[in-house]
């Protein structure tokens, strides 16, 4: 198992409970912490659309992660 | 310049930084907060920021802006925290040598700014609130 901790913003941090929370998932790949995140926080399945950030820059659902990475739950974005 | 701030943002200075002695045509955007949204009284929003992430994704789009036209020069300032109807929520000025394309960078800027920077708004009416553009059902926010 690997063990992640992710930050949230927007409306994420209203379905997972604070700004920052520690998911373990089997995969190592954002497509594997998507899923279980999905699964965990059914909220996130209503989202427009959700990206996952990793190391501060939009991550591929293949991309792989690393034990330091920083990972962010990034809902739609609505500044301006 | 990018900044994000939580104070007040000093639209002179963004100005200021952006001009530049060569340019013909300094173009500015100033976003500012409506007092309605869907027919409700909007009280406050509330608006969030990834920062490290905002500040790189404001770079890569001043990048692709450089690119396209002849900036000569730039500045984005956006606010973030508790703001209230008629306050200043992001400043984009951009210089060029001549008006056209001053006119068209500052638009790709604040179009793309709001399409992929991290930052979030929460509406705040008087019987409830709403982070914008979240769910399907949301009306898309356009300022």
């Amino acid at each position: 198992m690997n063990r992640y901790r992710i930050k949230a913003f927007g409306i994420t941090k209203d379905f997972l409970g604070g700004k920052e929370a520690e998911v373990e998932i089997k995969g190592d790949t954002v497509a594997a912490l998507r899923s279980e995140l999905m699964e965990r926080y059914p909220g996130l399945q209503g989202l427009r659309s959700l990206y996952i950030a990793v190391n501060n820059d939009y991550a591929e659902e293949g991309r792989v992660l690393g034990a330091g990475d920083e990972i962010a739950l990034i809902p739609p974005v609505s500044g301006g | 310049m990018i900044k994000i701030t939580e104070k007040p943002i000093d639209i002179q200075k963004v100005i200021d930084t952006a001009s530049c002695l060569a340019s013909g045509a300094v173009n500015v955007f100033v976003g500012t907060v409506r007092n309605n949204a869907n027919g409700k009284n909007v009280v406050w929003l509330e608006y969030e920021a990834y920062e490290t992430m905002a500040v790189g994704e404001i770079r890569k789009i001043i990048d692709d802006a450089s690119h396209k036209w002849p900036l000569q020069g730039w500045a984005v300032s956006h606010r973030i925290g508790t703001l209230r109807p008629g306050e200043v929520a992001v400043v984009v000025a951009v210089s060029t040598p001549h008006r056209k394309d001053s006119f068209d960078a500052c638009e790709y800027i604040i179009d793309n700014l709001k399409l992929h920077v991290p930052i979030w708004k929460k509406e705040v009416f008087e019987d409830g609130e709403e982070w914008i553009s979240a769910r399907p059902s949301a009306v898309a926010e356009k300022v």
